[in-house]
């Protein structure tokens, strides 16, 4: 697997195979979350893969009635609002995904340090021409 | 260590600021808007200046690409003012664009290449619908790991109001004291978006239901206005519509000149005497999700340069671009200490006009509007008057104001321009 490009596209890849996984320089152990191929820590360029768990904390959140072009293309919008938030998973780095299973229509119930799982859910890319807005991705979300 | 000295080769001045009316302007264009902000500032200019002598632009625009299907801004902006052949360039930093775009141009003049300037921003974003606009403003996300998981900017502003809230015990009505603050200052700045006190819009709404024959909303006082959510919806949980800047179409510029000649322009120039700036992380990378790392480094670096403290700033504009964006911003220059002290000094009158420590006194971001790549400049547009006495009904007259500072923050935080002005 070390062979795998530390690339965005690899990342997205392994979403798409349910996989939630991020990369860990060879040189200092420090974990990245979205992967990167530069340490911030030690700034060594060796990378490897490693998979996370999917279990994470909630560490901050909003909810949204009025979201970007993909949000609304899944059919989100002020009578359907979502959820979308920063999660600690266990391994200690910190990701932004779509929180699902949580009470949007009562944000002032949803706590911070709610226990999640990895989801994973399909929708558009983030794109103005409508050509590539259409292509189905696979995107990390937590489940409350 | 970074190597370098961290101060300027020569000292620079604003010897001339202008600003655009902010609004929704569907009569003009980003370079146009451009033009009426160089109109007004060539009448700020004491002892007149001959426009031949402006040796370069910086113009900071963060999304004509996407409101007006036009890039090149920078020469665009030079050709309507009649500045060619000079070279302009346009600077993108999101929200701190401008900002950026005057730091270049101190940058210029201090290097000893250019002796006059001319530096700022435009920005025209009621052109494209509401949903378009989300999307426009989202991209100064990351698009790849924020926006696309769902995050809006009023939504990255909101998860940070949730983290505050979490660990300070801030609530809601602390952030909604930011925007009636802000806009009891704007009310008096016949240049902003919405010069109106919220009283005002309460009044304004109960008055459009009468007229319309509906029953007529009563409310005991701004609080309990902007508590009902009928006329304050929820835009990002616990953002709502009074935690918002508007959208808004502006433009500001500065005359900058190298400190040795800017008597020969002006009679009180207002002298950059600390200058920073610095990057910062995602959201999900920091260590923090209650203050703007970058902000505080800028601040710093602003501080050194300039060899003052936060104690001895006489007021300052900040980047209020959500309410809570306020509360950090003033933790963040060292003014009141992050969490209960920040959050609560708005509704303590420390931050009012005649408090302790003036902020926004020109209604901020929230009350002025926000036209992203001009709103650095406006800022400056506001402390160059306010320095020199002349920001009318609004001028701060509790304090002798000879320093000033601003705090611009580009997106939510991976940019942070902070400068320091001083009058002799």
């Amino acid at each position: 697997m070390k062979d795998i490009a530390f690339t965005i596209a690899s990342f997205d890849h392994f979403l798409s195979e349910g996989k939630l996984m991020a990369s860990r320089c060879a040189g200092c152990g420090a974990l990245w979350l979205p992967p990167r191929p530069i340490c911030l820590t030690c700034k060594g360029d060796e990378m490897e893969w490693k998979e996370m768990s999917g279990k994470g904390t909630l560490v901050a959140f909003t909810v949204i009635g009025v979201g970007p072009m993909p949000m609304i293309e899944a059919g989100y919008g002020r009578d359907k609002p979502y959820c979308v938030g920063i999660v600690q998973v266990r391994e200690g780095p910190r990701i932004g995904a779509q929180i699902v299973g949580v009470d949007v229509a009562h944000p002032e119930n949803i706590k911070i340090g709610t226990p999640v799982e990895a989801d994973f859910v399909e929708r558009g890319s983030w794109h103005f021409v409508e050509e590539v807005a259409k292509v189905k991705k696979t995107y990390l979300a937590f489940r409350a | 260590m970074a190597r370098g000295k961290h101060r300027l080769g020569r000292g620079v001045a604003i010897v001339g600021a202008g600003m655009s009316a902010f609004g929704i302007r569907p009569d003009v264009t980003n370079r146009e808007l451009f033009a009426e902000a160089f109109t007004d500032m060539k009448g700020s200019v004491d002892k007149g200046f001959n426009q031949q002598d402006i040796e370069a632009l910086y113009v900071g625009n963060c999304g004509a690409e996407m409101w007006e299907s036009q890039s090149v801004m920078g020469s665009l902006c030079a050709d309507i003012i009649g500045l060619t052949p000079r070279p302009a360039r346009k600077i993108e930093d999101a929200c701190a664009s401008s900002s950026v775009a005057v730091r270049d141009g101190v940058i210029g003049i201090a290097s000893g290449l250019y002796d006059m300037v001319l530096a700022g921003g435009t920005e025209k974003m009621s052109s494209l619908p509401i949903n378009w606009t989300t999307m426009a403003l989202a991209c100064g996300s990351d698009t790849t790991f924020e926006g696309s998981v769902g995050f809006t900017f009023p939504g990255l502003y909101a998860a940070m109001a949730t983290a505050h809230m979490h660990t300070y015990g801030t609530t809601h009505e602390d952030m909604l004291r930011v925007a009636i603050k802000n806009h009891t200052n704007g009310a008096l700045n016949p240049k902003a978006h919405f010069p109106m006190t919220i009283k005002d819009v309460m009044n304004m709404r109960a008055a459009k239901a009468k007229e319309k024959g509906a029953p007529v909303p009563t409310w005991a006082d701004e609080m309990e206005f902007l508590n009902d959510p009928r006329y304050n919806p929820v835009i990002a949980w616990p953002n709502t519509l009074f935690d918002c800047c508007p959208i808004t179409d502006g433009a500001a510029c500065l005359l900058l000149v190298a400190e040795e000649i800017a008597t020969e322009f002006s009679d009180i120039p207002i002298y950059i005497i600390g200058t920073g700036q610095a990057s910062g992380h995602n959201l999900h990378d920091r260590d923090t999700l209650t203050s703007i790392p970058a902000a505080k480094i800028a601040a710093q670096q602003a501080y050194e340069m300039a060899g003052v403290g936060p104690q001895d700033i006489k007021i300052a504009e900040v980047h209020d671009c959500f309410t809570i964006a306020e509360i950090m911003a003033i933790a963040d220059l060292g003014f009141f200490q992050e969490g209960k002290e920040a959050a609560t000094a708005a509704s303590e009158g420390k931050t009012t006009r005649d408090g302790i420590k003036p902020i926004n006194v020109s209604g901020g971001l929230k009350c002025k509007g926000h036209p992203v790549g001009a709103t650095g400049a406006a800022q400056m547009v506001e402390i160059f008057l306010q320095m020199r006495g002349e920001a009318g009904e609004r001028q701060v007259t509790t304090t002798d104001i000879d320093l000033a500072l601003n705090h611009n923050i580009g997106a939510h935080g991976t940019t942070a321009v902070v400068q320091i002005y001083e009058r002799r």
